[in-house]
C-alpha cells in the first residue's frame, strides 16, 4: 500500500470560494495522482455525503469525505486556506480541509489508516502543526508520520 | 467512574473515529476509565460483556443505529449525535457522569426502602433512567441467551411470588385456611360461602386475614404477566415490555399458566425484535415507539395467545377432565400417581387446574382421599426445590437460592406456584423432577388412605387431615425424591455459571421486611 497522502495532494494556499470549489480543487489532485478514476463521479459521492450533514467541525476544519467506487486506495488530500471556506460548522468557516477518499469495496484492514487519520484530526496539536507548516512536503511528511501509515 | 461508548456515522470512515478519540481524550482528562466501540468501516471490535457490565454509564454518539444496542440495556445512557461526540466530548462525559450518579442515588434510595427485599442487587446495579436491567450478555450461545431471558423474567417475578405467596400463607396462619374460600366463594369443610365481589367488604365479612389473602392473591395474579413481560424485555428491551405483559395477562385469562406465559413472553420478544427491524419512513419514525410498535406487537401477540394457544388449551383441558372422570373406578394408587404428576406439571397451569378441579369435585361428592392426594402432591414442588437449593446451592443461581428460601413456606401452605421460579428458569430439568416427586406423594397418600376435608391450606389444615402422620410422610418422601431427581439432572449440567455481576452474593433473601443492605 502506498502512503495516505503525498506532497502532490497538498495545497497550502487553497483558493476556493465555497465548499464545492474547495472539494473539487482537492479532488482534482487525487485524480491527477491516479487515486480517483472518475472526478465527477467521486465529487457526486462526496456531495451526497455532504448533503446528509455538513462535515464542518468546530475549530475550523472541514472533512468532506466519501466511500466511492471511483477511489482506488485510501487517500487524503489536504488544503489550507487563510480566507476560510464555509463547511457548515457553527463556529465559522474551515481553514483546514481534509478530503478523505475511501474505496467503496475496501476491507476493514484498508480502512484502519483512515481511522487513524480521523483520530489524529481531533488533536489540537495536530491541527496546530498543520496550520503552521510551511511547505507541502513537510505537511505530507508530518501527516504520514502522525498517522503511522507507510 | 467507568464509562463505555459507541460511535458510528453514515460513512464510517471519519466521524466515528474522531468522536471515539475525542470521547477517549475527554474521559481521560476527567479521570474516568472508558472503552469505546467504533462501529465504522474498519470493523467494530465489540466491548467485552464484562466491561459493559461494570460500566456506570453509556454514551451513544451515533448518527446511525447502534448495532447490538441491547447489550447496554438498563444502563444510564446518553444518546447524542456523532458530531456532538467530537465537538462536545467534555460536556458529554460530564453528562454521563451525572446520569450515573443520578442512577446510583436512585438506586440507594430504592435500597433504603424495605419494599425491594427480594430485588436483586445485580438488577439494582444496572438501574437506569428506566430503572430496569437484564441479565443478557451479547455473544452468548442461543441456549445461554434463552436461559438469560428466562432468568431475567424470573428475577423480576420472584418478589411477586414472595410477597403474594407469603401473604397468602400468613392469612391461612392467622385466619385459618378457610379464608380463601370465604373470600373467593366455594365449600370448605362442609360450609358453603358466597364469593365477595367487592374487596372493600372483605374486612367486615372475613376479617383482616381475608384482606391479607386478597392482597396476596392480587400480587399472585401478576406473577405470570411479570414473568412474560420481563422475558420479552430481556429480548427486545423496553418495547418488549408491553406485549410481554399483555401476553402474560392473556396466558392467565385463557388458563394456560406459567408455561403459556413463558411462551407468550418469548413470542412477544421475538415479534418486537422483528418489528424493530422494519425500516419505516422518516415521517412515521416519530410515532413508532409510542404508538405503532406497542399497538402492532400487542395485537399480534394477543391474537396468537387467544386464538392459537388459548383455544387448543381449553379443549385439551375438557378432554383431560373427561378422561380423568372415566378413570374413577381404577386403582386408587395409580390415580394418585397420575394426579400427583399432573399437579407438578405446570404448577397452576391448565393440567394442574384439571387435577385440582378433579380433587374439588371429588371432595364435593364426598371422596376426601383424592383431595388429600392432590393437596399433598401440590405441596411437593416448592418443598423439593427449596430442599435441593439448600443442600446443593452450587447447582442454583443466587436468584434461585433466594426463591428457595421463600419456597419452604409456600410449599407448606400448598402454594405450588412457589416452584415456578425454578421451573421457569430451567423447565426441562425442574418439571420432570417435580412430577416424579409429586407422583410418589400422590400415590403414597392414596395408599395410606389419608383424607382431607379442606380444599387448600397445606400444613395449616392438618387438623382436617385424616391419618396426618402418614400424610406428612408421603409429602416428605415426594420432597426427597423430587429434590434428588432435580439435583441429579442439574449435576449432569455442572455447576451453574453466574452470569450476573459480582454484586449478586450480597443480595438479600426473599423474606418480607428484610431490608437490602446498602
Amino acid at each position: 500500500m502506498s502512503t495516505l497522502t503525498t506532497p502532490e495532494l497538498i495545497d497550502l494556499n487553497l483558493d476556493a470560494g465555497d465548499r464545492a470549489a474547495a472539494t473539487r480543487l482537492l479532488a482534482q489532485r487525487l485524480a491527477a495522482a491516479g487515486r480517483v478514476s472518475d472526478l465527477d463521479g467521486f465529487l457526486a459521492d462526496v456531495a451526497a455525503r455532504e448533503a446528509q450533514m455538513p462535515t464542518g467541525l468546530e475549530g475550523g476544519i472541514g472533512i468532506p469525505h466519501a466511500r466511492s467506487s471511483h477511489v482506488s486506495e485510501p487517500s487524503l488530500a489536504f488544503g489550507r486556506t487563510d480566507a476560510g471556506v464555509d463547511f457548515g460548522a457553527e463556529d465559522g468557516p474551515a481553514h483546514l480541509i481534509f478530503l478523505i477518499a475511501a474505496p467503496s469495496g475496501g476491507g476493514a484492514d484498508h480502512m484502519t489508516i483512515l481511522a487513524a487519520l480521523a483520530r489524529r484530526l481531533v488533536h489540537a496539536s495536530f491541527r496546530e502543526a498543520l496550520t503552521e507548516v510551511t511547505d507541502a512536503a513537510a505537511a505530507a511528511d508530518m501527516i504520514t508520520r502522525e498517522v503511522g501509515g507507510a | 467512574m467507568k464509562l463505555v461508548a459507541v460511535t458510528s456515522c453514515p460513512t464510517g470512515i471519519a466521524h466515528t473515529y474522531m468522536a471515539a478519540e475525542a470521547i477517549e481524550q475527554a474521559a481521560k482528562a476527567a479521570g474516568h476509565d472508558i472503552a469505546v466501540e467504533t462501529q465504522g468501516a474498519a470493523g467494530a471490535t465489540p466491548i467485552p460483556p464484562e466491561v459493559i457490565a461494570a460500566a456506570d454509564a453509556v454514551i451513544f454518539a451515533a448518527d446511525v443505529e447502534v448495532r447490538g444496542r441491547e447489550r447496554f440495556a438498563g444502563k444510564p445512557t446518553i444518546q447524542t449525535s456523532v458530531k456532538r461526540g467530537i465537538n462536545g466530548a467534555a460536556e458529554l462525559i460530564s453528562e454521563a457522569a451525572e446520569a450515573a450518579a443520578a442512577a446510583a442515588a436512585n438506586h440507594s434510595e430504592l435500597e433504603s426502602g424495605a419494599i425491594l427485599a427480594a430485588a436483586d442487587r445485580a438488577d439494582l446495579a444496572g438501574t437506569s433512567a428506566s430503572g430496569l436491567s437484564t441479565k443478557v450478555e451479547s455473544g452468548a450461545s442461543v441456549g445461554a441467551r434463552l436461559r438469560q431471558w428466562l432468568m431475567t423474567g424470573v428475577s423480576y417475578m420472584i418478589p411477586f411470588v414472595a410477597a403474594g405467596g407469603i401473604l397468602i400463607a400468613l392469612s391461612f396462619l392467622f385466619g385459618g385456611a378457610s379464608v380463601a374460600t370465604k373470600v373467593n366463594g366455594g365449600t370448605f369443610n362442609g360450609h358453603t360461602y358466597a364469593a365477595i365481589t367487592d374487596p372493600t367488604k372483605i374486612l367486615s365479612q372475613v376479617g383482616f386475614a381475608g384482606v391479607m389473602f386478597y392482597i396476596g392473591s392480587t400480587a399472585f395474579k401478576m406473577l405470570v404477566p411479570i414473568l412474560a413481560g420481563f422475558i420479552a424485555f430481556a429480548m427486545a428491551d423496553r418495547p418488549g415490555l408491553v406485549p410481554g405483559i399483555v401476553a402474560g395477562l392473556l396466558a392467565v385469562a385463557v388458563g394456560c399458566g406459567f408455561l403459556g406465559g413463558l411462551l407468550g413472553g418469548l413470542l412477544a420478544g421475538a415479534v418486537t425484535l422483528a418489528i424493530l427491524r422494519v425500516k419505516v419512513p422518516r415521517a412515521l419514525a416519530g410515532v413508532m415507539p409510542v404508538v405503532i410498535i406497542p399497538l402492532v406487537t400487542t395485537f399480534v401477540v394477543g391474537v396468537v395467545m387467544i386464538v392459537v394457544i388459548g383455544k387448543p388449551i381449553a379443549s385439551a383441558q375438557s378432554s383431560l377432565t373427561d378422561w380423568l372422570n372415566g378413570l374413577s373406578g381404577t386403582n386408587s394408587v395409580v390415580l394418585g400417581i397420575l394426579l400427583g404428576a399432573m399437579m407438578a406439571f405446570d404448577m397452576g397451569g391448565p393440567v394442574n387446574k384439571v387435577a385440582y378441579t378433579f380433587g374439588l369435585a371429588s371432595l364435593a361428592s364426598g371422596n376426601t382421599k383424592i383431595m388429600a392426594a392432590v393437596m399433598a402432591a401440590g405441596m411437593v414442588p416448592p418443598l423439593a426445590c427449596a430442599f435441593a437449593s439448600a443442600v446443593r446451592p452450587r447447582l442454583f443461581t443466587s436468584t434461585e437460592r433466594k426463591a428457595g428460601e421463600a419456597a419452604w413456606l409456600l410449599g407448606l401452605s400448598f402454594i405450588t406456584e412457589g416452584a415456578i421460579p425454578f421451573a421457569a428458569a430451567d423447565p426441562l430439568r425442574v418439571i420432570p423432577s417435580m412430577m416424579a416427586g409429586s407422583a410418589v406423594t400422590g400415590g403414597l397418600s392414596m395408599a395410606f388412605g389419608a383424607t382431607s376435608r379442606a380444599p387448600h391450606g397445606g400444613i395449616w389444615v392438618v387438623g382436617l387431615i385424616g391419618n396426618p402422620g402418614l400424610y406428612v410422610l408421603a409429602i416428605l418422601a415426594g420432597m426427597l425424591i423430587g429434590a434428588t431427581a432435580l439435583i441429579a439432572l442439574k449435576s449432569l449440567r455442572g455447576d451453574v455459571v453466574e452470569t450476573e455481576p459480582q454484586a449478586q452474593a450480597a443480595s438479600a433473601a426473599v423474606v418480607p421486611g428484610n431490608v437490602v443492605p446498602a
